[in-house]
């Protein structure tokens, strides 16, 4: 076996300011060359900013990380300076939410994606708008080369993710990090751009880890799914094992919810409770307090995360494997 | 661009009315006779019917006023009545040596306002911002003809190093580009430069803490920029609010400038204005604020034009 291209151990993550925020509390796992992770949960339960760590985007001065965080053989929270520079954009590269806000208003489409390309490659400026046609034509922009002077405003919103997709993949990163790339789109172009983004995911052979709250959506991209619940890894499978045999509690509910009520695209809200404040570290089964099955030692201890298989997970002392298994 | 340019133009047109009605009136609305100041006190009562045809004040205002407006385009502003001159000679000597005293000190104050104010934004809520704000509120709070006058005591009394006074040797009024006439120039201007440097300061601070703290910013770190690379960004999206800030305190310095002349005696708009005030000289006087005040509106014109060539997003119809 390879070494993984994203090894996560034990990930915690907590924002230190007018009030500690625990974000991620423990998230392992792995992710091979070419394989796509689709990371689901709810608003707030941490899919983000694990996300951002593997990019070391988050505040330096107020964020304190622990764990282990490896991509492509490199420790990233060990990374400094240059080094950690080429690795955002180089190694590993980010689609956001909502292009609007990430790209810059005053510069224009190729020169950003140039800019990228010159800086990792050492190439000419000529050199860096070629690749930036190149790359436009690739997300299959019309008229391309007039995009190539567009600014972010002059552009449709579909548009603009096809064009922070050009950028993003300028590089020829090893790992995509998608976060809710489609979340901001209607429905129509939502489907374009998942399309897209799975040929050119097969076609540049990346790794990818893709963040949503939309169930239709991550079965849709993914290879295996993980479930997020107040900063844990609650359930991991393979998409299949994952929608025909949900194990933990937190899962079953999504689907129920979402699944056989056939509301393809709906939210993940259909759980009765809200989810923790986040405040401090789980002691306790973080979704105890909404759990229809718990039983006695579920607000006292932390369940262990049990291995049933190989690349099957579940957080929950009803997911211990049957007797003699 | 051409049609915005059109347009903007069209608008100033209203302003300027404004303004020139407002220097036209200055004459009448100021207390007393704008004829005391020329005749003598016992002047009979016929000599004073007569100068009062000589200067048209007999006619009624809305034609002195077409009247005046004509003799202005054509560039007469009429005669100084103190030193007996064409107050358009006088007024673009002095236009000539407060524009080079403005510029310079806008540049001054801009370039170190910039510095100060990146910095502090940059590294907001430590002791370099601490620091930085510390000496933009001293530059703005500091009364400008006091600090001119310790500069004076320090770089002319004490050190010797610079002129106290005046644009040129022996009180010269006559620009000439060599070392003994910039040598005239710089404590006036750096005098000067404190003014826009802490408005500058305040205003670049706040830009580029706000520039920060965009997502944007975060997107171009995920890029792989390094510090330099997002400082590129930072500087190309404050540019066209700074620039503008930075034009605009050109025209309150052009305008704004009668102590810090004052102090220096230096021949500028500022002084003669401060001449035409104490002498009662009205032509003077409305045709010094006239011309400053058409700067400013010029200036405001070109401002704003300069602004929307460079921000993108600004809608160009
Ligand atoms: N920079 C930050 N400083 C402080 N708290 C933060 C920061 N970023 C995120 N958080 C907090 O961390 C928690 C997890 O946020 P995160 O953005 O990862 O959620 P998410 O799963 O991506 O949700 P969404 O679906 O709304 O995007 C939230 O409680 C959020 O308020
Ligand atoms: S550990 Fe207990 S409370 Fe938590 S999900 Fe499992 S049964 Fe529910
Ligand atoms: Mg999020």
């Amino acid at each position: 076996m390879s070494v993984p291209l994203v090894e996560l151990d034990n990930l915690t993550v907590r924002f230190h300011g007018e009030r500690t925020v625990h974000a991620v509390n423990g998230v392992s796992f792995t992710l091979k060359a070419g394989e796509t992770l689709g990371i689901l949960g709810e608003s707030g339960s941490g899919k983000s900013v694990t996300l951002k760590t593997l990019l070391r985007l988050l505040p330096e001065n107020r964020t304190e990380i622990g764990g282990g965080v490896r991509v492509d053989g490199a420790d990233i929270l060990k990374l400094e300076g240059r080094a950690l520079a080429d690795h955002r954009g180089g190694t590993a590269s980010m689609i956001f939410q909502d292009p609007m806000l990430a790209l810059d208003p005053v510069y224009t489409i190729g020169e950003q994606i140039a800019e990228a390309v010159i800086r990792h490659e050492g190439v000419s400026s000529a050199e860096g708008m070629a690749r930036a046609l190149d790359m436009l034509t690739r997300v299959r922009i019309p008229s391309p080369e007039r995009r190539l002077k567009a600014y972010p405003h002059e552009m449709s919103g579909g548009m603009r993710q096809r064009a922070m997709i050009a950028l993003a993949l300028a590089c020829r990163p090893k790992l995509l990090l998608a976060d809710e790339p489609t979340t901001a789109l209607d429905a129509t172009v939502q489907i374009q751009i998942l399309l897209l983004l799975r040929d050119l995911q097969r076609e540049f052979g990346m790794g990818m880890i893709f963040v949503t709250h939309d169930i239709g959506v991550a079965v849709e991209v993914s290879d295996r799914v993980a479930v997020m619940y107040a900063g844990e890894i609650v359930e991991t499978g393979s998409v299949r094992d994952l929608i025909r045999d949900p194990r933990h509690p937190y899962t079953k509910g999504l689907l129920a919810a979402n699944l056989h009520g056939a509301v393809k695209g709906a939210r993940l809200h259909a759980i009765p409770g809200a989810p923790p404040a986040l405040a401090e570290a789980p002691k306790a089964c973080s979704f105890a307090p909404r759990c229809p099955v718990k039983v006695s030692g579920c607000d006292i201890n932390r369940p262990p995360s049990v291995a049933l298989g190989e690349a099957r997970q579940v957080r929950c002392v009803l997911a211990a494997p049957a007797p003699g298994a | 661009m051409l049609t915005y340019i059109a347009k903007r133009l069209l608008h100033t047109l209203p302003v300027a009315f404004g303004v020139s009605i407002v220097c036209f009136l200055l004459v009448h609305i100021a207390p007393g006779d704008p004829l005391t100041s020329v005749l003598p006190p016992d002047a009979s009562a016929q000599l004073q019917a007569e100068m009062r045809k000589i200067y048209g004040f007999d006619r009624p205002l809305p034609v002195q006023y077409g009247l005046w407006v004509l003799k202005t385009l054509q560039g007469d502003l009429g005669v100084s009545i103190a030193t007996g001159r064409p107050v358009a000679s006088e007024l673009s000597r002095a236009l000539g040596n407060t524009l080079m005293l403005a510029v310079l000190a806008t540049l001054i104050g801009f370039i170190l306002g910039s510095m100060f104010g990146f910095v502090a934004g940059y590294f907001r809520g430590s002791w370099l911002d601490k620091l930085a704000s510390f000496v933009s509120i001293i530059g703005v709070s500091v009364p400008h003809y006091w600090l001119g006058m310790v500069l004076v005591i320090i770089f002319s009394v004490q050190l010797n190093w610079l002129p106290a006074t005046g644009a040129g040797p022996g009180g010269s009024a006559d620009w000439v580009w060599d070392w003994v006439h910039i040598k005239h120039l710089i404590l006036p201007a750096v005098t000067m430069s404190v003014i826009p440097m802490g408005i500058v300061a305040r205003t670049v601070r706040a830009l580029v803490a706000d520039i920060l703290s965009q997502e944007f910013i975060v997107g171009q770190r995920a890029k792989g920029l390094l510090d330099l690379g997002v400082f590129r960004h930072v500087v190309k999206n404050a540019a066209p609010t700074a620039l503008a800030v930075m034009g605009l305190q050109l025209g309150y310095l052009l305008g704004g400038s009668i102590l810090i002349e004052t102090v220096f005696s230096w021949p500028g708009t500022g002084f003669l204005l401060g001449q035409a005030i104490f002498q009662r000289d009205l032509p003077l006087l409305q045709g010094t604020i006239l011309v400053l005040a058409m700067f400013f509106v010029a200036l405001n014109l070109i401002v704003d034009v300069v602004q929307t060539m460079l921000d993108p997003r600004v809608q160009r119809s």
